[in-house]
């Protein structure tokens, strides 16, 4: 074979930046792009269309093309790829991108830009992206030379999935994109700064075990970073709970990296976390944090957070550590990593368990999961909100279909975490740190993409659900099936809570006044709409909808005056719960303190 | 291991060595003006023979939790190398250069010219009626100085902030 006619001949070859783009993107391994077209992406627009190997889901406002990138991503486990234009496409994109920065979801978000020698002109659909972007991403880039970009495009990537995940914008002038270059492949070196650490310290690891070993009131607190750690990492934490005996217990953001119906799982915890889980972390002498950060959703009062316990934190952010809560024992890894070896020591260590003060605590344990605090009083016809989460839980289970759940924001969400089981990792797609009403639509959007079999529910309130409404288009467009499953209270429900707790009932504002007729406006996004107005009605709407392979909204009239209990109010410590409305009678637990607080 | 309950607040100087390329000093001060950290001061320079290395002087203050935080949130800036915490890690020496303008005649001029003198800060530029000072030295003995100058005239001043090295052996380097 002559030299011109070797196979790597094609990467010296000069392409469109356009081309260069795809090009990468495809040796990344993308699959999909979630996007909206605009003048200043147009290369890229025409490129993708002179190619099969990556398909383009259009979405209609770019803020959904992030958010459904990111259920893609947390569905996956892959980097979500999203395409906006340049200026509004970019700003529209800003509040996916933060909540992708706050609940650590791998995202690379392509922006188009003027032409570098119009930046700073205030030209047409100009805006300061990499400005705006640069604290709502881990990383952000304006490529200005042609020479630059494959290498960009990569470094995006890793940068994007190395180390705490997190979303990556790439600006891309529009002259870079129609100019000519060369392609190159992924650089075969380390990237020249970032490095994160993924292998835990064995002398901290040996600390830890000997410490949960020796523990007689040891407790598990998992979050977020275990799932970001690929399904592994969920076996091996389930692996090493039982082998220990430990109590378990969940974030919002790690629902699923322990089986819910494992009994040594104690629910989720934190505000509207049960009674078990937050009165476990608040009496036991040893915790164990792997991948969650002390959010203040979790902790409640600092200065009253599980006093007694000697606390060990496994993170593969050093910053995470530290933070809001000493800890003795600071690990930073991988969640796989450290679990891997903390199970290896653990088997390999001499000392034994105090098995007779595990036992002790575990009957402590049960008498708290003796108050049943999340029962509920299911009576006449109107539908009360967990018992419609309850009834979707267990009439999905029975289909035994794959089964993904993402959720809006407000009580509902808080609903969907008590009362839906969750018994493996990437199946519970929320917004957690940022608490992006419109979220769930356009996430289950992107689950559904990634999974055209499985059975893919957004569970919504009728205020979160007309945030991003507009994409039942794209569910049309697509053919995806995505269930939408309205609690419809009438109320932005959480809102309304906190008025009747920590504002006298005055209900400012949060009536969800005007509501469209959501069947009607199923049926206008060629869907199917349902309406369960009673009791008797919810089974068969859910049978119902479960069975239809095509988009369909169902609207269940629930309890508007329903709260969600357990609740910690703000400013209030673990064992100052409110289990229930009689509860609440003159403010009980809320400090004026606490109502500073959000 | 940083102590939550301890609310004393201690200087630090932090050295930063960084990717020299567009936006980093924004990312570095965006993190602190985000996170609500205070500066006291940032010097920065390129410092590696072709120029992709950049040097961030920051001296700043808080409870030990809080530069234990600050130092943990540059590190995992993408595009910085190293973090050093020079305060904490032994001997350093700590040099702020100034230019300092101090207008007046008869017996004010003479004693900005002696109080220079003694303070070695050489004279780099003079009119009839005016000195610019230029000073080296810690952001202690410059503020001495300037305090100095206060009543006898001064006008200006331009301080780059501080920067700082380990003595020793020891060095920040990629």
């Amino acid at each position: 074979m002559s030299a011109a006619n070797l196979p790597a001949a094609s990467d010296t070859q000069s392409m469109t930046g356009a081309e260069i783009v795809l090009r990468a993107l495809k040796e990344q391994g993308v699959e999909v792009i979630f996007g909206y077209p605009g003048g200043a992406v147009l290369p890229i627009y025409d490129a993708i269309f002179q190619q099969n190997a990556i398909r383009h889901i259009l979405v209609r406002h770019e803020q959904a093309a992030v958010h459904a990138a990111e259920g893609y991503a947390r569905s996956t486990g892959k980097v979500g790829c999203v395409l906006v234009t340049s200026g509004p496409g970019a700003t529209n994109a800003v509040t996916g991108l933060v909540d992708a920065l706050m609940d650590s979801i791998p995202i690379v978000c392509l922006t188009g830009q003027v032409p570098t020698h119009l930046i700073g002109n205030d030209a047409f659909q100009e805006a300061d992206t990499t400005g705006i972007t640069r604290p709502a991403t881990k990383h952000n880039y304006l490529v200005k030379r042609m020479e630059d970009l494959a290498r960009t495009v990569h470094d995006a990537f890793y940068v994007a999935r190395s180390g705490r995940p997190g979303p990556v914008v790439i600006d891309l002038p529009k002259d870079i994109l129609i100019g000519k270059g060369q392609y190159s492949p992924p650089p075969t070196q380390e990237h020249r700064s970032y490095r994160p650490q993924t292998e835990p310290d064995m002398g901290q690891i040996r600390k830890a075990v000997r410490l949960l070993k020796e523990a007689k009131r040891p407790v598990v607190y998992s979050g977020g970073g275990v799932i970001n750690a690929g399904p592994e990492a969920s076996e091996l934490l389930a692996k090493f709970v039982r082998m220990a005996g430990l109590p378990c217990t969940n974030t919002l953001m790690g629902l699923g990296a322990f089986p819910a119906s494992d009994p040594q799982f104690l629910g989720m915890l934190g505000m509207h976390g049960t009674y078990e889980a937050n009165l476990a972390m608040h009496g036991c002498d040893v915790m164990f944090n792997i991948g969650a950060r002390f959010d203040d959703r979790v902790t409640g009062r600092l200065n009253a957070f599980a006093p007694d316990a000697v606390k060990i934190h496994a993170d593969i952010d050093p910053s995470s550590i530290n933070k809001n809560v000493k800890v003795e024992v600071p690990v930073v890894g991988d969640a796989a990593s450290v679990l891997r070896a903390m199970i290896a020591v653990w088997e390999a260590d001499e000392a034994r368990q105090d098995r007779e003060a595990l036992a002790a605590w575990w009957r402590q344990i049960d008498e708290w999961r003796g108050t049943n605090c999340l029962r509920y009083v299911q009576e006449g016809s109107l539908i009360k909100p967990q018992h419609a989460v309850k009834r979707l839980y267990e009439l999905t289970r029975e289909t035994g279909r794959d089964t993904f759940i993402t959720t809006e924001v407000g009580q509902h969400q808080m609903w969907a975490a008590q009362y839906f089981g969750f018994e493996k990792p990437n199946r519970w797609m929320t917004s957690g740190g940022l608490g992006t009403m419109g979220y769930g639509l356009p996430a289950a959007m992107g689950v559904q993409v990634a999974h055209p079999d499985a059975l893919v529910i957004d569970i919504a309130g009728e205020a979160s659900i007309l945030m991003n409404i507009q994409e039942m288009a794209t569910l049309a467009q697509y053919r995806l099936p995505v269930k939408v499953f309205i609690l419809n209270n009438q109320y932005m429900g959480m809102v309304r809570q906190w008025q009747e707790l920590l504002h006298g009932g005055r209900y400012s504002e949060s009536y969800s006044e005007a509501l469209p007729d959501f069947v009607k406006l199923a049926e206008s996004f060629h869907g199917v709409g349902m309406r369960a107005e009673g009791i008797d009605d919810l089974d068969r709407v859910i049978r119902e909808m479960i069975a239809i392979d095509r988009p369909v909204i169902v609207d269940v009239a629930v309890d508007p005056k329903e709260n969600v209990f357990p609740m910690i109010p703000s400013g209030a410590a673990h064992n100052e719960m409110l289990l229930a409305s009689g509860q609440i009678s003159g403010g009980a637990g809320v400090t004026d303190e606490g109502t500073a607080l959000v | 291991m940083p102590d939550p309950n301890d609310m004393s607040q201690r200087a630090a100087t932090i050295a930063v060595l960084v990717e020299n390329e567009a936006g980093v000093l924004a990312r570095v001060i965006g993190l602190f003006s985000g996170r609500g950290y205070n500066i006291d001061s940032l010097t920065v320079a390129p410092v590696d023979a072709e120029g992709r290395l950049s040097r961030i002087t920051i001296v700043t203050s808080g409870t030990e939790m809080v530069i234990e935080q600050i130092k943990a949130q540059l590190d995992r800036l993408v595009p910085v190398h190293k973090v050093a915490d020079l305060t904490l890690e032994g001997p350093h020496l700590n040099r702020e250069l100034a230019l300092i303008k101090v207008v007046g005649t008869g017996s004010a001029r003479q004693e900005a010219l002696r109080l220079a003198d003694a303070f070695r800060a050489r004279v780099v530029d003079a009119t009839i009626e005016s000195f610019v000072f230029e000073m080296t030295g810690s952001s202690e003995k410059l503020d001495a100085f300037i305090n100095l100058m206060r009543p006898i005239g001064l006008v200006e001043v331009s301080r780059t902030g501080a920067v700082a090295i380990a003595r020793g052996t020891a060095s920040l380097s990629v």
